[in-house]
């Protein structure tokens, strides 16, 4: 017997909805590190995207599948290489560059083959972050970043301000950007206008080329 | 491949099944081979499971390796003690659903297994073929099952599924007919054989060529077939089908039915054993002259070059439709990285392709064996697929 599992709920995690309401509807886009498929699912279903996805877990990959989505087993920092240029009209990276090693490599990958990258963050200069920090002295831990720094993936550090002069260094531009205020999980949130870089959780930018 | 059938635990199956017949290509209208050769006439042996719908969207066609046949699933009569090769796979509910699909698979040309192969009579000399049969390509299969598919009145697969060989049957597909194929399912499969598949295949040639009785497949009337040079090529092909995990696990050095060595050269240990007997249990059911015409098939197999002028990009430039590639982990006859290398060229393409590597201890003949995952892989796939066709 198959038993298919397709996600009930309409309701997507704050912060992939807020990066769903930035997708113009019709569009082609590729999800990189697309885990069990949440996102692209809800813009395949609701926004009639052409998705395709690319995830390095095998049972997250074929979650995806299951639910009808077209996503490749493999690496992302791989598997951008093989798609032409201009290829999708976005390319995300939702909560996963700070796993990557070389994210301007990455970054420069995403918008060759996309005309507009999302590129989502937990905020590393959250107040709690730093409170922790300065007041025991060990490496903070908090519900967007977990985990101790010897189990860790995660092998940045990032926070908004960072982010935004990284993206002038290497002479791109932020075209959007939303700080928001979520745990990973929740599907709740809100965005943070007042001093986002101490209270914001995540950092959320729609990147493209200058212009 | 091997035989793994097993009844369905669930005791689901599309019952019993019948075994069909279409003849074609009679003279003058014979069927020109790659080889050049005009051949005719052809019977390829089918079977058919589910209802085509008045849309005619729902037809999947099942591509069989190596050694299987037109039997796909469920059974001949009640008597029966082994449902066909993939009822794992294919019936009411399961990863092919025969409720909501119209699944057809027929035996490929050269086999022996009701289509037209070496142990057919030569309507020109009535005898058995033989070495006279054509060599044959796997384009020439895909062209003969073109035939069977306007016969049987379908114009667009929704699916086309194999594994092994049966996958290199689904890449053809795909580049020959491509406004022919909505979607594929190629598992455990190459764009083209390897050094090391090719000469796997050579060993198990030369074995059948070596044995006394094979005659320059010239056996059919004297009553003594090329049993020993078949079981050995069928030994041979047996290993590569497993892994070592999978030896290891299923064998280890277990002896069989003694216990100490037999100081002679009697089958001492449980993997002798094992591969003794399939390989006599294999010739009761094979032709050996058709063992020889298929492996050399598969040996000649090679996308880029018939399609591509050796490119696997150029040759899945022809290709339309929307694509599952499967690898499994411990398969090393046809190891992952090929499927990552057709995933790579589709992708190039622009061709929709989702690639998944399933973890499998139990080498390339995974794609026959129950798995949960390889069932709701395909299942998911072709629901997507089946709205996209109508949409």
């Amino acid at each position: 017997m198959v038993h298919i599992v397709k996600s009930e709920s309409n309701k997507l995690r704050y912060d992939l909805g807020l990066i769903a309401s930035w997708i113009e509807p019709g569009s082609k886009v590729l999800g990189l590190g697309c885990g069990d498929g949440e996102l692209l699912y809800f813009l395949k279903t609701q926004k009639q995207v052409k998705e395709t996805g690319v995830e390095i877990q095998e049972s997250k990959v074929a979650e995806c599948i299951e639910k009808g989505l077209s996503v490749i087993q493999g690496d992302i920092n791989e598997e951008v290489e093989d798609y032409k240029d201009n290829t999708f009209d976005y390319v995300i990276l939702s909560q996963t560059l700070q796993q990557v090693y070389e994210p301007s490599k990455l970054i420069r990958s995403m918008l060759r083959i996309g005309k507009k990258g999302v590129v989502s963050f937990p905020n590393f200069s959250h107040w709690k972050a730093r409170v922790q920090l300065l007041v025991t002295g060990y490496a903070p831990v908090t519900k967007q970043l977990p985990y101790k720094w010897h189990d860790t993936p995660n092998i940045r550090v990032i926070t908004i301000k960072d982010f935004r002069k990284f993206i002038k260094e290497i002479s791109y531009a932020i075209i959007k950007e939303a700080e928001i205020n979520t745990d990973s999980q929740d599907k709740r949130g809100r965005i943070v206008k007042f001093l986002p870089a101490l209270r914001a959780t995540y950092g959320i930018f729609l990147i493209g080329k200058r212009l | 491949m091997s035989e793994y059938i097993e009844h369905d635990a669930d005791g689901n199956s599309v019952g019993i099944v019948e075994k069909k017949l279409f003849t074609f290509a009679a003279p003058p209208d014979r069927l020109t081979l790659d080889s050049g050769v005009k051949f005719g006439p052809i019977t390829l042996a089918y079977e058919t499971y589910g209802t085509l719908n008045k849309e005619k969207d729902n037809a999947v066609l099942i591509l069989h390796a190596l050694t299987g046949d037109a039997h796909t699933a469920g059974y001949h009569s009640n008597d029966d003690d082994k449902p066909g090769w993939w009822d794992i796979m294919v019936g009411p509910q399961k990863g092919v659903d025969t409720d909501k699909y119209f699944v057809v698979c027929s035996n490929i040309l050269g086999s022996c297994m009701g289509s037209t192969g070496p142990s057919s009579i030569d309507p020109g000399t009535k005898k058995p073929y033989g070495m006279n049969f054509p060599v044959v390509t796997i384009s020439d299969m895909v062209r003969a099952q073109r035939q069977l598919m306007d016969h049987l009145g379908i114009e667009k697969l929704l699916s086309v599924i194999g594994g092994s060989i049966g996958g290199m049957q689904v890449l053809e597909w795909c580049v020959q007919y491509p406004d022919m194929v909505f979607s594929a399912i190629p598992l455990a499969t190459t764009t083209r054989h390897s050094a090391l598949a090719i000469a796997f295949n050579e060993v198990a040639r030369q074995a059948i060529l070596a044995d006394p009785n094979w005659k320059k497949g010239d056996y059919y009337d004297n009553g003594r077939k090329p049993d020993l040079g078949l079981a050995v090529a069928r030994m041979i092909g047996h290993i590569t089908y497993l892994s070592d995990e999978s030896m290891r696990f299923k064998f280890g050095r277990r002896l069989q039915d003694r216990s100490d060595f037999s100081f002679n050269f009697d089958a001492d240990f449980q993997v002798e054993s094992y591969l003794r007997y399939q390989g006599k249990k294999f010739v009761d059911r094979f032709d050996a002259n058709s063992f020889l015409y298929i492996t050399k098939a598969a040996d000649y197999f090679d996308l880029e070059r018939q399609h591509g002028a050796g490119s696997a990009v150029e040759a899945f430039s022809k290709a339309k439709a929307k694509f599952l590639v499967a690898s499994f982990t411990s398969d090393w006859l046809y190891p992952t990285y090929q499927s990552r290398s057709m995933v790579k060229a589709m992708k190039k393409c622009g061709l929709d392709v989702s690639f998944c590597e399933i973890e499998a201890q139990w080498g390339h003949d995974a794609f026959l064996l129950p798995s949960a995952r390889l069932s709701a892989l395909i299942s998911g796939f072709l629901d997507g697929a089946h709205r996209e066709i109508r949409k």
